[in-house]
């Protein structure tokens, strides 16, 4: 077993330096690396370039780094819950590149896997497609999205082991797994770190080899954005 | 006779009409988020969240709430039997790859060429497109969900797009508080009217192209 282990998020963070670019995972604050956000405000680095689905909330997630003005350029498809984030936006002081959804999966995902970069169908005609090579493939028309080059991804994952194995839960999984083994350094934060052996290897989502760090989470807050419930009859 | 707007409820009843069994569904945010609650109970369908979910159950109960199961507007959810969990990657190559069957969204403006725009408006909201770009751009089945008419009174069936693209020649049939269109090749083509609307006052309220065959039946609700 290649051991992967290390001994808690300061750790896991050695490397870390302004003007970085970052992957973290999470849709909303679902899923999103808690215990590495802390770090990154604590540690003060700044210039950061976030790829991120969502820009977190005021006062949690990644609003927390936005609040202290670390991050310069957000990579996001959705940022609509952040008057912070919308705020620096209209200023200037945040440059920002939105992109579809799943666009950003796969260019994580081409990113993990060797490809230079992939055609995709969204976005054509649009002014996300302007300035891109676009392509006709039988009669329709496609963009050529490149593959993310990025120094750190952050990702959180339910439980995993000390040779880096990960499995999540839910809908907490969204684009973590794309983000493993897509930067030159993948950190992974579990909410429980179990015995080696203890995970069926039928059950992996991510096998050990994309990561190469990781540690037991602490004080997982997982806080719900849109508490919707039904009455019971 | 009285003329009946329909409500949000009532755009997403119609709509749901347009669910049929063994259909993956994707509902976008806002009224197509109702159309769940519409669809007959005989038939099979399974609604899936590009956050990452197939089989999705409704709301849970008070208690039951679990921050690691949410939907794409990030509301808490269940999950039906049958429900699977996956990551973005392949969430989006369901709905690129054209195994989800049917896609039902809002939009701030459709053009008569089936333009879709629903995600910026330049200097003023700035929230992006999410998986929206995602789905228009791969769908063979779109249905837009939205009032005929913005909150000015201006008609949100254009010639033209004003706002930023979402994309591209792809809405095939919109339904509103007044009619259900076809997008053809020559323009809106209106299909029904809401009860007591007049094929006038859809006129009124459409810039773009209405073609209007025949007698237009009332919607049934």
């Amino acid at each position: 077993m290649i051991n992967k282990k290390v001994a808690n998020v300061h750790d896991a963070l050695k490397g870390m330096s302004d003007n970085m670019t970052l992957m973290l995972g999470g849709f909303g604050l679902s899923g999103i690396p808690e215990n590495a956000i802390s770090e990154l405000v604590k540690l003060g680095v700044k210039g950061l370039t976030c790829i991120s689905n969502n820009a977190g909330v005021d006062d949690f997630g990644l609003g927390l780094l936005l609040q202290k003005k670390q991050i310069k350029k957000m990579v996001s498809s959705y940022v609509g819950e952040n008057d912070e984030f919308e705020r620096q936006m209209l200023s200037g002081e945040l440059d920002v590149e939105l992109i579809p959804q799943g666009t950003l999966a796969e260019r994580c995902r081409a990113a993990q896997a060797g490809f230079p970069a992939v055609y995709t169908p969204a976005g054509f005609g649009t002014e996300v497609g302007e300035g891109k090579e676009t392509r006709d493939f039988d009669g329709k028309m496609y963009v050529l999205e490149h593959a993310f080059k990025a120094d750190f991804a952050f990702v959180k994952a339910w439980k995993g082991d000390a040779a880096g194995n990960l499995m999540f839960k839910g809908t907490s999984r969204n684009f973590n797994p794309n983000m493993c083994g897509a930067a030159k350094i993948t950190v992974a934060e579990v909410e429980e770190l179990v015995p080696l052996g203890t995970l069926d290897p039928n059950q992996i989502h991510i096998p050990g080899i994309f990561v190469q760090r990781i540690f037991q989470g602490a004080h997982y807050e997982k806080r719900i954005e849109q508490r919707t419930v039904r009455q019971r009859d | 006779m009285t003329k009946i707007m329909l409500d949000k409820t009532g755009i997403a009843k119609r709509i749901a009409k347009e669910v049929k069994d063994g259909y993956y569904v994707n509902l976008g945010i806002g009224i197509p988020t109702l159309v769940a609650n519409y669809v007959r109970r005989d038939i099979e369908v399974e609604f899936q969240s590009e956050n990452g979910v197939l089989g999705m159950g409704p709301f849970p109960f008070e208690g039951e709430e679990d921050a690691d199961i949410i939907n794409a507007g990030k509301q808490t959810i269940t999950t039906l039997p049958g429900a699977s969990f996956f990551d973005s990657a392949m969430s989006f190559s369901m709905i690129r790859g054209q195994h989800v069957d049917l896609t039902i969204l809002g939009a701030m403006e459709v053009a008569e060429n089936g333009d879709i725009a629903n995600w910026k408006i330049p200097g003023k909201m700035v929230k992006g497109m999410g998986g929206a770009m995602d789905l228009v751009a791969s769908a063979e089945n779109i249905i837009v969900a939205m009032m005929h008419t913005n909150k000015r009174g201006e008609s949100k069936l254009l010639k033209q797009c004003s706002l930023p693209l979402t994309g591209v020649g792809c809405v095939k049939k919109i339904v509103t508080n007044m009619a259900v269109i076809e997008v053809t090749e020559k323009g809106f083509k209106l299909l029904e009217r809401a009860p007591g609307v007049s094929v006038e006052d859809i006129k009124k309220a459409t810039e773009g192209n209405l073609i209007v065959d025949g007698d237009i039946p009332e919607m049934a609700l």
